[in-house]
């Protein structure tokens, strides 16, 4: 099992979470119930102590090398300095505003891209969005320390960035209706297949 | 009785009657609620204006400045305002009725409530006429950005929020002077005794004992457990202080010399260290104090509610150390997006030493449902409602956390409304303010002097109204964040309108409970009984359920 990009990631996670809050609502719904009952209520199942603290430490655990195993990004961004991007592209951010390596950013399936971002003055955010509002990836980019994220792109799409970190209102214009560092469809991918993954 | 006359003198509230003790409590608690209003009003706010075009408010809540300048107010009016007023109340009465001995000092107790009244009044003052608006997060160097910020409201700001923190100082002095005064059952306790059973450190001894076949290091420990969790979280809460006076400090600084036509060069504070101990110290709120003060409270509320002791004391004592430790090393959670912080503070304090919270916070919930399981049958009673409501709050609310803090789904989930709606909302509207909400019934006939509650039927409606509004508020929120949407950005153009209609519509229903919830409180006490709270007491006493002689005894002792 591998997530390729952010949508089939965030899709299972809704499910998986969805299931999960109805499942304790219902077990605290059930046992707020039985609390009142006099008649001694029958145990669906019997959860021994031990077990149930093990099952939490399996879980708080269990969670990272799960991701790990099946989050492509996540081993690809701690070793990032081992691996030679195809491309890199460097960003500047300078009071609210963008200077960017060009208008329109190609990328290839599969390519390995190295964003460089530097700030000169506030601390920001750089993000990738999809036409329908997802999101595709992001950091934070902070004045004066390195802001350098690796991707490796696997689906078709154009996207459009952002700063995802609020930097004060000069950020929008005045009535609020325009993001002013919103840059749209900047990253274009393409050779992909239609499901994702390279042709 | 006519509604009117109930409204002007309550059920059987008769506030000459309270002591010292119980006045200082409940003004506390009335401010707080009355900061619950506003900090519900300011969240419908936000709400509205990013459910798109067609939201119905005046254009000028729309405006970036006084929409971020809403945002930046809104977690201090909720927190400090509303929460630390309601939760310091609480444990300044807890603490005497509890360990039998009176509240060192009701000056400061009564220094404690003004000051984070007056404090908070200042932020929101500086928000709302200079529109200062650097959020709650304070990144450098935005809070010190006199370019989109007017240094007035900077100053103004500052003042307020140290203020909030210099009436911690005065909880935290009133807290530990209290426990540690040698009277009563404690006059014949040292200090360090009352140390070691403060920090749990008789429970894990106890644990150890029992696993080597010897006898209890201590069969009555020197504190009650709900104490040691105060005790304990007011550590948190003492670091929490130190860190935020420092950055508040630190922003006064420059402003100053920005103000003199000397201003100081911001870079010289480097961004992403300033973000490290700025993280550490507010997490000891979040992972911290809020956790502590949490697990300390169901236990109280389970043992009153039940009658009966505690499940598994001893692992419950040593687990409040556990959360203590865990609570200090885990703010890298908040940095995974920083790709300039280390990849193994990512990796161990980001995620590792963060999923013991699952841990801490899981056992916690078994000791207290084993706890109330054991007692059955029980009645439902309000208190049992909204404890069970808590625990459901936190059982979504941590788990939401633990989710996101992980190197692979910070990246596509970081800043989203997901953190922001699914986990903190939740934790706070749902699992902390319905444990807050159930400490308060069991308290009401104590503080209140048996004051009969108006109407159940309106606190029925209540819970209902609360808990289905703050679960619903956070799980539509929750979805936006998965399909993208940011929580710290301004979306004016329907973006996520369906998903913010609803959330709009659940949070309508909290503010709904609040105004329920006001009525009935008012309908109890009354509006005489109300200023009544606010006039000076004429019993001085500052202790709950000590004999008058006993009392004597502990004041000569003094």
């Amino acid at each position: 099992m591998t997530f390729t990009n952010s949508v089939e990631l965030l899709a299972f996670h809704n499910v998986a979470y969805t299931i999960y809050a109805f499942m304790i609502i219902s077990i605290i719904a059930w046992f707020g119930y039985n609390l009142t009952q006099k008649e001694k209520v029958k145990s669906v199942v019997r959860i021994p102590f031990y077990t149930y603290i093990a099952f939490l430490v399996a879980g708080g655990v269990g969670h990272h090398i799960f991701t790990y195993n099946t989050i492509p990004w996540v081993s690809e961004d701690i070793t990032r300095h081992e691996i030679k991007p195809d491309a890199t592209y460097n960003f500047e951010i300078t009071k609210h505003k963008w200077k960017l390596p060009q208008k329109k950013i190609i990328v290839q399936c599969g390519q390995k891209i190295m964003f460089n971002v530097k700030s000169n003055d506030l601390i920001y955010g750089f993000g990738l969005f999809r036409q329908d509002g997802t999101m595709v990836m992001q950091m934070q980019v902070n004045p004066g320390s390195r802001n350098d994220l690796l991707w490796t792109f696997m689906h078709n799409g154009v996207f459009d960035l952002t700063s995802t970190e609020y930097s004060g209102p000069r950020q929008y214009s005045e009535d609020g209706k325009i993001d002013l560092m919103k840059v749209k469809k900047l990253v274009e991918v393409v050779g992909c297949k239609e499901n994702g993954g390279k042709k | 009785m006519s509604f009117v006359n109930t409204l002007i003198n309550g059920t059987n509230f008769d506030h000459k009657s309270l002591n010292a003790l119980q006045k200082v409590t409940l003004r506390a608690v009335v401010m707080s609620f009355l900061f619950f209003g506003l900090v519900a009003i300011e969240g419908m706010i936000m709400r509205m204006v990013v459910t798109g075009p067609a939201n119905p408010l005046p254009k000028m809540f729309s405006h970036p400045e006084h929409y971020f300048s809403i945002m930046t107010v809104h977690p201090i009016v909720g927190i400090f305002g509303s929460t630390y007023q309601l939760v310091f109340a609480a444990f300044m009465f807890l603490v005497p009725f509890l360990t039998k001995k009176p509240l060192y000092s009701i000056k400061l107790a009564n220094f404690v409530w003004l000051s984070i009244t007056i404090g908070t009044a200042l932020a929101w003052i500086a928000a709302f006429v200079w529109q200062y608006a650097p959020l709650y997060t304070l990144y450098w160097p935005l809070p010190a950005d006199t370019e989109q910020f007017q240094l007035i409201g900077g100053v103004v700001f500052v003042l307020g929020v140290a203020l909030i923190m210099l009436g911690t100082f005065g909880f935290i002095y009133n807290i530990y002077a209290t426990i540690f005064a040698r009277v009563g059952v404690h006059k014949d306790k040292t200090t360090k005794e009352l140390l070691i059973s403060g920090f749990g450190i008789d429970g894990m001894l106890n644990l150890w004992n029992k696993l080597i076949g010897k006898q209890p290091y201590s069969k009555e420990p020197a504190l009650a457990l709900p104490v040691v969790a105060i005790f304990r979280g007011t550590v948190d809460t003492f670091l929490d202080a130190i860190v935020i006076l420092g950055a508040g400090l630190l922003v006064l600084v420059y402003l100053i010399f920005d103000a003199s036509g000397s201003p100081l060069n911001v870079a010289t504070i480097d961004a992403l260290l300033y973000k490290n101990f700025f993280w550490w110290g507010l997490d000891l709120v979040a992972d911290g104090l809020v956790l502590i003060y949490v697990a300390g409270s169901w236990y109280l509320l389970a043992t009153l509610i039940t009658g009966q002791k505690l499940f598994m004391e001893n692992v419950a004592r040593a687990a409040l150390m556990l959360e203590l430790l865990v609570s200090w090393m885990v703010w890298s959670h908040h940095l995974l997006g920083d790709q300039g912080q280390p990849e193994m503070m990512k990796l161990i304090s980001g995620e590792m030493v963060t999923a013991f919270e699952l841990l801490t916070q899981g056992l916690a919930l078994f000791i207290t449902l084993v706890t109330l399981w054991k007692a059955r049958p029980l009645k439902m009673t309000m208190e049992l409602k909204y404890l069970l409501g808590g625990l459901v709050g936190f059982g979504l609310a941590i788990p939401a956390a633990i989710i996101q803090a992980d190197m692979g789904m910070n990246r596509v989930l970081h800043n989203t409304q997901w953190i922001i709606m699914a986990h903190v909302h939740i934790a706070l509207i749902v699992g902390l303010y319905m444990t807050l909400y159930s400490a308060l019934y069991v308290l009401w006939p104590i503080v209140t002097n048996n004051t009969k509650m108006w109407s159940s039927k309106l606190s029925n409606i209540h819970f209902w109204l609360y808990l289905i509004g703050g679960i619903g508020m956070g799980a539509f929120g929750g979805m936006a964040g998965l399909d993208g949407m940011l929580r710290r950005h301004l979306y004016l153009n329907g973006e996520f309108n369906t998903y913010m209609i609803l959330a709009a519509i659940c949070g309508t229903m909290i503010l709904i409970a609040w105004v329920i919830f006001l009525l009935n409180i008012v309908m109890s006490v009354g509006i005489k009984g109300l200023i009544g709270i606010f006039l000076p007491a004429e019993d001085k006493t500052a202790s709950y359920g000590i004999e008058p002689e006993e009392i004597a005894q502990n004041h000569k002792q003094n």
